[in-house]
């Protein structure tokens, strides 16, 4: 195990971990946002809505993130749409995780209690007051664990950007890894960062989760 | 009586495809009355009950409060101002309770007269201590649901009903849910609403409580109002076959 | 530039082997993760723990770092070492790890739940203790698990288009060769998302079907 060589070039792996945090920030915010309006969709009166929501989730969640990436980066000048690998990527990895956060988001609010609903319709709330005053406050409790689960995917998901050379972790990973013939060492470098940036967040979400059970 | 009823239930029909739930119910409930509406499960009790509120919407027919139909067939938009209205009027006790365990019993009743009457916070808090004084929760009023017993939360959950000053309390089953020692304590809240005269339909298993509180029992069996009449008579001297099987085969289950 | 799908017709056979090769690399794989799932799941909870303790560690490390960064790890390192394999027994190796990992998580947890009722009858019957994991406790968490093993297999063939990095021809490079000669990379990667949406479907198929029976059989 070459620790030297490994003291020499963490540097650049801390900087690559800087852009693999950013990724997963801006992923994961525009995920929440499209999986929130996944959510929404899925749960309209509208038939139009639902089968667009359903039809969003299917086809993403059917197909490779990589090939959606690429589409978006490669395919996207052909239909108009110039994007550098960073935007695609966030754009790309962001679209693809709201697929999985509708679910999570649509399945906490679905989990609340149908009593509670007409508890609240019975005393003369609206649907929206309903669902703003009873149903959202409580399925936002139930859905902080399964959204954690649904984030700690997207921190690793972010690696396929490697794919369109982005200098992120895996990226520098796989660049030093050509140039020093360590792989063990380099793996295990961008491994612990990795690892690390989990971790932190993990901790983040069990305390905004032991936060929301109190009150 | 010439007084016009207070709640008028005509023709109403509910069907779930093919199965026919409720055949034709006709009842009038004046102001002040308290109706109690016994039978076997599966006989349309308490689909009755919810269609009043347009809960569980009826297929068929009319409900009427006062000089308002409550089921109007209105575009979605007017329909919902409309009935989020009617149902301001209208209490219902559930038989789960269905409090909000996200608040406290405070919040639980005061949500709905700040949100839908406007009241201030000052306004609604008076009138939440008042209601829950009158049930004998007032000293729980930070507690959230969880803490409480069953009959506590359903004892929260009348007060809650009546924070809103409907005109008719629906009661589904109030007491079905509750270990029997609780269920004293949710009939003395009951009794006691009736002595101010609340006009009140009450979905019951308990033939001693509906005798001792109401004006008037209906007996229904397969979607149909089987008998009707005043407790003494309907409960101790049945006219119709189906009902004298109904009470022999529940008082022996029940121990009178 | 636009738009121009009559080029697909062309390759069309190009990328049905890619694709064929796709089906490959992610049924063996999957087959590697189920049994390496089995296995993984025994060490971790019945090892001694000289054993258990260095085997969780590397459990934890795979599920903590993303299986693009194991690819490379498997290709390139196991050239270091001196076992030089093609790109397509790395990408199958990687693929099963990885899942095998995550599925024997899956599997501890069913086993633990199963219940010790069943362990205790064995062992009084004169069972010994890897004799009653084997014939009873295992087959019963295995049964229990397979839904969520299946969800797995679904997420290891798109996870499949990442061995295309590490040169495997199968679907997604395939594509790519294709986007060389024509310029086309739109027309190619939507048509290849269609191919693996298919296959997708396929697989949902059929592994409803394994659950029916499996059901049945209880």
């Amino acid at each position: 195990m070459d620790f030297d060589l490994m003291w020499t070039v963490y540097p650049f792996f801390l900087k690559a971990a800087w852009v693999t945090i950013q990724l997963s920030v801006l992923t994961t915010l525009l995920g929440l946002i499209c999986g929130s309006l996944g959510a929404a969709a899925r749960l309209s009166r509208h038939a139009v809505f639902r089968g667009m929501g359903a039809a969003y989730v299917s086809v993403i969640r059917g197909t490779p993130a990589l090939i959606q990436l690429f589409i978006l980066y490669f395919g996207g000048p052909q239909i108009g749409i110039q994007l550098d690998a960073f935007e695609a990527g966030v754009i790309g990895l962001g679209v693809n995780i709201g697929a999985y956060m509708t679910e999570t988001i649509r399945g906490a609010i679905v989990a609340i209690d149908k009593g509670q609903i007409e508890a609240a319709r019975t005393l003369g709330m609206s649907k929206f007051q309903s669902l703003r005053k009873i149903v959202l406050p409580q399925a936002a409790r139930l859905m902080i664990r399964p959204l954690g689960v649904n984030i700690n995917a997207q921190i690793k998901g972010t690696a396929l950007v490697a794919a369109i050379s982005v200098v992120e972790l895996t990226y520098t990973a796989q660049r030093y890894i050509g140039s020093t013939y360590k792989p063990f060492e380099m793996f295990l470098l961008s491994g612990i960062l990795y690892m690390v940036i989990i971790y932190v967040v993990g901790q983040g979400i069990a305390w905004l989760d032991r936060k929301a059970r109190i009150a | 009586m010439t007084e016009k009823p207070f709640v008028d239930i005509r023709h109403a029909q509910k069907s779930y495809g093919t199965l026919e739930v409720l055949k034709d119910i006709n009842l009038q409930v004046f102001k002040g009355e308290i109706v109690a509406i016994i039978g076997p499960s599966g006989s349309g009790k308490s689909t009755l009950l919810r269609a009043i509120n347009d809960l569980d919407p009826l297929t068929g027919g009319e409900i009427w409060l006062e000089d308002m139909q409550v089921n109007m067939d209105l575009p979605h938009r007017q329909y919902e101002k409309h009935i989020n209205e009617v149902r301001q009027q209208i209490g219902m006790v559930f038989q789960h309770f269905n409090l909000f365990p996200h608040l406290t019993v405070r919040e639980n009743v005061t949500l709905a007269p700040k949100m839908l009457k406007g009241l201030s916070a000052e306004e609604a808090d008076k009138l939440a201590q008042e209601q829950l004084a009158n049930v004998g929760m007032l000293d729980r009023i930070d507690y959230y649901p969880s803490r409480l017993s069953g009959g506590q939360k359903q004892r929260v959950a009348i007060a809650r009903a009546l924070a809103m000053q409907p005109k008719v309390m629906l009661f589904d089953e109030a007491t079905s849910a509750l270990d029997p020692e609780l269920v004293e304590e949710v009939n003395l809240v009951m009794k006691r609403l009736a002595e101010e005269h609340m006009t009140m339909i009450i979905v019951t298993h308990e033939m001693s409580f509906a005798e001792s509180v109401c004006d008037r029992v209906l007996f229904m069996d397969g979607g149909v109002v089987v008998e009707e009449g005043p407790p003494e008579v309907l409960f101790h001297n049945p006219k119709n076959e189906r009902t004298q099987n109904f009470l022999r085969k529940h008082l022996s289950d029940n121990n009178g | 530039m636009g738009l121009d799908f009559t080029v697909i017709p062309k390759y069309l056979d190009v990328v049905l082997l890619g694709c064929v090769w796709t089906i490959a690399i992610t049924v063996v794989a999957a087959i590697l993760s189920f049994f390496g799932g089995i296995i993984f799941a025994v060490i971790a909870l019945y090892a001694p723990w000289i054993v258990r303790l260095p085997f969780r560690a590397f459990a934890w490390l795979f599920m903590g770092t993303p299986l693009l960064l194991q690819l490379f790890l498997i290709y390139f390192g196991l050239v270091q070492v001196g076992i030089d394999l093609p790109a397509f027994v790395a990408g199958v190796i990687g693929l099963g790890l990885h899942f095998a990992v995550y599925n024997s998580e899956l599997i501890q947890t069913a086993i633990l739940a199963v219940d010790k009722g069943q362990m205790e009858a064995a062992r009084t019957m004169g069972l010994s203790r890897g004799q009653a994991l084997r014939k009873v406790v295992v087959p019963q968490a295995v049964r229990d698990v397979i839904p969520p093993i299946g969800n797995n297999m679904i997420a290891l063939l798109k996870d499949s288009a990442l061995v295309s990095v590490i040169g495997v021809s199968e679907l997604t490079l395939t594509a790519q060769l294709a986007i060389g000669r024509t310029y086309r990379p739109f027309e190619f990667y939507v048509l290849v998302a269609v191919f693996y949406y298919i296959i997708n479907l396929g697989m949902e198929a059929v592994l409803r079907r394994i659950e029916r029976r499996v059901q049945a059989a209880r």
